[in-house]
């Protein structure tokens, strides 16, 4: 038997193989972003005056993200429980490393094309004017946030995957790790979109805060995540 | 009497020690905190509920902080350290009682100095969603599977759980930054500390520490006891099946 | 003393906490003890 791969070209099969089971599931699109639409909708139900909706719209939009993650990162290790998959690739000596990172890579992208079509719903649902020049802050810091999230999201996940009890206990764990991206997520799209009444300057700092949360959840989750999945 | 003498519990001559001093420097904490301190000049007597309020915060960030260095411990020897595991247990759950303490004590001084039950504080909201994370925690020890797995997985969470709070702590407080309003919150430590009033202070955190070990001691104790009857049952479940089958299982 | 029930309240609080989970552990301590001979308690 040929020694098994390295880090990276371990994570680039995972994020490969979830993103084309995806592909072909399309659990996300038809299943998850229409739960998260219609939480949009809700949402106008719930605050029903359209000021107050356009100066919420940020934190509305990263609520169903967060929500959203929940579903996807649980998705993320059905597929694997259900076949076997993970504990062939444990038993076949590959890096713990390259699996996390590829799946929390997987999550990762779809979170991101979930939350493109929250700011979209929002856009038109809420009845928003963004400024020009948020775009960059608002395409770069939804990747910090969702980075940050998914590799949360896949810990947790991972550790739970297989165990009786873990729909209930996965929210618990996850929801208040991801505090901080959902503070720094929402005020740095909130000066992107100009709903806070803040310039689009004032939004880079929170970036950085998203991007220090993304890096220290990976490095946490790399070490860890072995010893979170094995028997 | 039939039996000689009565099993022994998880007590030993060192945790009575322990136990009577935590009592004894809790009784004393009452007695200056209630009577013998001054009030304070800018909180008044609020300052009186600080004497419990901070000694049970320490104690809550210091029963985590050895959860964390514990949990360090348990994955880099990959779970087969059980006794480590059983103080990280011990220590997390008793955090997470003198979170709960904390939380109320503080809302208690927080409505007679502040007018208001909550501020959104920085420390005051860290320290809310850090006591849900180790509600997570402890959810998590009561998983189902091996005692390994189990030390693992909680000392997953455990490591987690420590790199938030500066995370946590950092986001909060530079959202707070960006609200002028929460300049009511510039009393809260600024307390003109007189000499008796540090010596309380001073008294409790010996007290509560005192409490931690004591508590730790006998948690990590009732644990093993707990692990140690459940091997037991198993054994002797094993035990009833193997004397049973020779005997009737052929038929 | 001003908001006295409030101050008794938090003291009240702190030491009852520390009462009833001591009096609960050494309860379960002394149930789970009787069934554990004294030999494998490794802290006597």
């Amino acid at each position: 038997m040929s020694t098994p791969p390295g880090v990276v070209a371990t994570a680039r099969m995972i994020a490969a193989r979830d993103l084309r089971i995806e592909w072909r599931a399309r659990v996300v699109m038809n299943q998850v972003i229409p739960f998260a639409a219609v939480t949009m909708v809700l949402f106008a139900f719930a605050v029903d005056d359209t000021g107050a909706l356009g100066r919420l719209a940020p934190g509305l939009v990263w609520l169903t993200v967060m929500f959203s993650l929940l579903l996807c990162a649980q998705r993320a290790f059905a597929i694997e429980s259900a076949d076997g998959a993970l504990e062939a690739l444990r038993v076949a000596g590959v890096d713990p490393v390259g699996i996390f990172l590829g799946k929390a890579a997987a999550l990762a992208v779809q979170l991101l094309a979930l939350a493109a079509v929250m700011v979209l719903a929002a856009l038109i649902l809420y009845d928003l004017d963004p400024p020009a020049g948020g775009v960059v802050l608002l395409v770069t810091s939804a990747i910090c946030a969702t980075c940050a999230l998914a590799a949360t999201g896949t810990i947790y996940a991972g550790l739970a995957a297989g165990v009786s009890g873990r729909e209930t206990l996965l929210p618990l764990l996850v929801v208040p790790v991801v505090s901080p991206v959902l503070i720094g997520a929402t005020r740095a799209v909130e000066a992107a979109l100009g709903t806070g009444g803040t310039a689009v300057a004032d939004g880079w700092p929170w970036v950085g805060l998203l991007a220090v949360v993304a890096v220290a959840s990976a490095v946490v989750g790399a070490l860890t995540f072995g010893s979170a999945i094995r028997d | 009497m039939t039996t000689p003498t009565t099993p022994r519990s998880t007590g030993t001559r060192a945790t009575r020690v322990i136990g009577i001093a935590a009592i004894v420097m809790s009784a004393w904490l009452t007695l200056f905190g209630l009577v013998l301190s001054p009030a304070d000049v800018a909180q008044g007597d609020a300052v009186r509920i600080m004497y419990v309020h901070v000694p049970s915060v320490w104690l809550a960030y210091l029963a985590f902080i050895v959860t964390a260095i514990c949990s360090v411990w348990v994955l880099v020897a990959r779970g087969r350290v059980p006794g480590v595991d059983r103080v990280a247990g011990a220590s997390a759950e008793i955090g997470v009682v003198f979170m709960a303490v904390t939380l109320v004590s503080g809302m208690l001084w927080g409505r007679i100095t502040w007018g208001v039950y909550w501020q959104w504080d920085a420390r005051l909201t860290t320290t809310a969603l850090l006591f849900i994370t180790y509600i997570g925690y402890l959810a998590v020890r009561g998983l189902d599977g091996s005692p390994e797995q189990r030390a693992r997985r909680s000392a997953v969470v455990g490591v987690v759980a420590v790199a938030e709070i500066p995370l946590v702590h950092w986001s909060v407080r530079l959202w707070r930054s960006l609200h002028q309003e929460a300049t009511v919150l510039d009393t809260d430590l600024d307390v003109d500390i007189d000499g008796l009033m540090l010596f309380t202070l001073f008294v409790g955190v010996i007290a509560f520490t005192l409490w931690f070990v004591w508590f730790v001691l006998h948690r990590a104790r009732v644990m093993a006891l707990a692990a140690l009857v459940e091997e037991r049952s198993l054994d002797e479940a094993l035990a009833e099946r193997a004397a049973e089958v020779p005997a009737g299982g052929q038929n | 003393m001003e908001s006295i029930e409030f101050i008794i309240g938090s003291y009240l609080l702190t030491f009852g906490a520390i009462a009833v989970v001591a009096a609960r552990m050494l309860r379960r301590a002394r149930s789970l003890s009787h069934r554990v001979p004294d030999e494998e308690k490794y802290w006597l």
